[in-house]
């Protein structure tokens, strides 16, 4: 199956939603390809369906998520092919983008192309992290807003940042109480970001908002532990319990659910795969992509916008969706400098108001170690392949230079999940090892497809099947290919 | 034991689908992986190195920890499908075996 687009966006969130819908205005055709079934990327999961059929579920939500609905409805209302349950896995370099779907790959001709792919959060590896009943803060919070689940047992929180007490708010609202919340944010925190305080007062609205969230969750009386230490998740075939350290005694709080967060990071791999330029970026802690106002990247047909783009949140992301559109059409010739300019005006004034919040957030929940690179060797790094802090450690002393050497050593990264989950932190336990930065060091080369596909998919798709897998490595896709056509691909190996 | 609860007072339609060769009744709308997390059948995979239990993680399709047999195709990601009436779902229990 094969179509043209003037303009293809990868992800139905705000950032997405929102180049579609001002590229549809300038009369781009403009095809949306998105995971979900529903429209609103992760931050407003299912909110059609919510605001809809469960309106209890949208109270305790609160109003930021129902905002979402507005732009949810302009979305539908704009004229843009939008492809629910497509999950890109391959773009060429000749701009055909390959997504699987429900009835198998599809194929796109398109003149350029958003990216648009959000946030994930970033992984918290702690001893016991793999167990069963540990999940991401964030992944409880899509079980809220898009199956109306909440925690049934014992809840611990561990971690920092924004969402992780957002989300201690609203499973306050829906009335499921919180065992502990342990705080791992640092002590001086709060006086590092002070020096960011002038330009957040400046953004009035969201302190009032953070105050009030810290406010109610004191008030509820919920155990709110900081200066957190030595953390340590127990149990057999589940997580049983939290054990951790504080003011010098050892203490042990019995879980059935432990929900973890340390912020958000891009959701990073298509842009990675397309070999688009990076840089470290210290204040986020991670790589983002090197991009200009207008959300250009280092390729000349590809653009970002939004969370995966530099962390800034969803309104944030509606601004520099449709700042990304702009130059799109600019560079197709629809629209000259000078109107580009002057239809950017609202949404740059914008953008630069959201943003300016963001660095007393980044230095008040700045993710910190151990949390980040665990100290403790026997802590899992790599969950795919089960590959530990203290092997990676070893393979660098042995002289291992960065992380694709490290695939090739370990297999690190190289499970299912292509790194997501150990990329940042193998980055920052090889630049610690070499007493280099992480800039210096650099990140998993990423190789298509970012997803894996059932090799019957690939056969079928009329794909770059041969760009999907390396020469040299012939004899095991065949045995690949014979043994099963449910068989799945994963990453290849390092060239 | 149930991981997670439907919230209460709302109203849900069920369905009926299979994990693990019991029939079972399921809130309609929800992924497989939230289905799993709510009718307690934790963990719901070992990992292929090591044997390690495993349970979904993220429900947002990144880490692949919810990995499945959904109607007799392994290694589907379970937070990235929705449950549906007749569906058989399977744990994936050590390492993948490759039928001919
Ligand atoms: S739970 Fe993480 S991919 Fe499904």
């Amino acid at each position: 199956m094969s179509a043209a687009a003037d303009l293809v966006v990868v992800g139905a969130g705000p950032a997405g939603m929102a180049a579609a819908i001002r590229a549809a205005e300038l009369g781009l055709r403009t095809i949306v390809l998105d995971e979900q079934a529903e429209p609103g990327g992760q931050i407003y999961r299912a909110i059609e369906r919510v605001a809809r059929e469960h309106p209890q579920r949208l109270a305790i939500l609160g109003e930021d998520y129902a905002a979402g609905i507005a732009l949810v409805r302009a979305f539908r209302d704009a004229k843009i092919d939008y492809r629910p349950q497509a999950s890109v896995w391959q773009v060429e370099p000749d701009q055909r983008v390959f997504a699987s779907t429900p009835t198998g790959t599809e194929c796109v001709q398109t003149r350029h192309l958003v990216i648009a792919t959000g946030a994930m959060e970033r992984p918290m590896p702690l001893p016991g992290w793999t167990l069963p009943g540990v999940m991401t803060a964030g992944g409880a919070q899509i079980l809220l807003k898009s199956a109306g689940h909440v925690p049934a047992g014992r809840v611990v929180m561990i971690g920092t940042g924004p969402l992780l007490l957002l989300l201690a708010w609203q499973l306050m609202r829906a009335n499921v109480p919180i065992a502990a919340i342990l705080d791992t944010g640092k002590a001086d925190a709060p006086a590092r970001a002070l020096r960011h305080a002038g330009s957040a007062l400046r953004s009035a609205a969201y302190l009032r908002k953070g105050f009030e969230l810290v406010r109610s969750i004191k008030a509820a009386a919920i155990p709110w532990l900081k200066d957190i230490a030595d953390i340590e998740l127990r149990g057999d075939a589940r997580v049983r319990e939290v054990v951790y350290r504080r003011n010098g005694a050892t203490h042990n709080q019995a879980a059935d659910l432990v929900l973890l967060h340390q912020g958000i990071v891009p959701n990073a791999n298509l842009g990675w795969a397309l070999r688009c330029e990076h840089e470290w970026n210290e204040s986020q802690r991670c790589f983002l992509p090197r991009t200009d106002g207008w959300g250009s990247s280092s390729l000349p047909q590809v653009q970002f916008a939004g969370d995966c783009a530099s962390i800034a949140g969803a309104r944030a992301a509606e601004y520099a969706g449709a700042l990304a559109a702009l130059e799109v059409a600019h560079k197709l010739g629809r629209i000259d400098r000078t109107e580009r300019d002057a239809r950017a005006r609202s949404a740059r004034r914008q953008l630069a108001s959201e943003r300016r919040i963001r660095p007393l957030l980044e230095a008040l929940y700045r993710p910190n170690d151990p949390h980040v690179v665990p100290a403790d060797d026997a802590v899992i790094v790599c969950r795919c392949e089960g590959i530990t802090a203290g092997e990676i450690r070893a393979v660098i002393k042995q002289g291992c230079p960065g992380p694709n050497q490290m695939k090739a050593f370990l297999r690190c990264g190289m499970g299912p999940c292509q790194g997501r989950m150990c990329g940042l932190t193998v980055t920052e336990l090889i630049a610690q090892g070499r007493g280099m930065s992480p800039a210096e060091i650099g990140y998993f080369r990423i190789r298509p497809p970012i997803k894996p596909l059932l090799l019957g998919e690939l056969a079928a798709s009329d794909s770059p099947a041969d760009a999907a897998l390396p020469a040299g490595h012939g004899s095991q896709r065949a045995e690949t290919a014979a043994a099963s056509d449910a068989a799945v691909v994963t990453t290849p190996m390092p060239r | 034991m149930t991981l997670y609860r439907a919230l209460d007072a709302e109203p849900r339609e069920h369905l009926d689908m299979t994990i693990e060769g019991r029939r079972v009744l399921i809130p309609a709308g929800i992924s497989v992986a939230a289905a799993l997390l709510h009718a307690g059948i934790i963990p719901s995979r070992t990992a292929p190195a090591g044997g390690a239990p495993r349970a979904p993680y993220c429900m947002m399709g990144v880490c692949f920890e919810c990995l499945v047999e959904i109607d007799g195709v392994p290694n589907r990601q379970g937070c990235m499908v929705s449950v549906a009436a007749g569906m058989r779902v399977r744990r994936q229990l050590g390492a993948p075996v490759c039928e001919p």
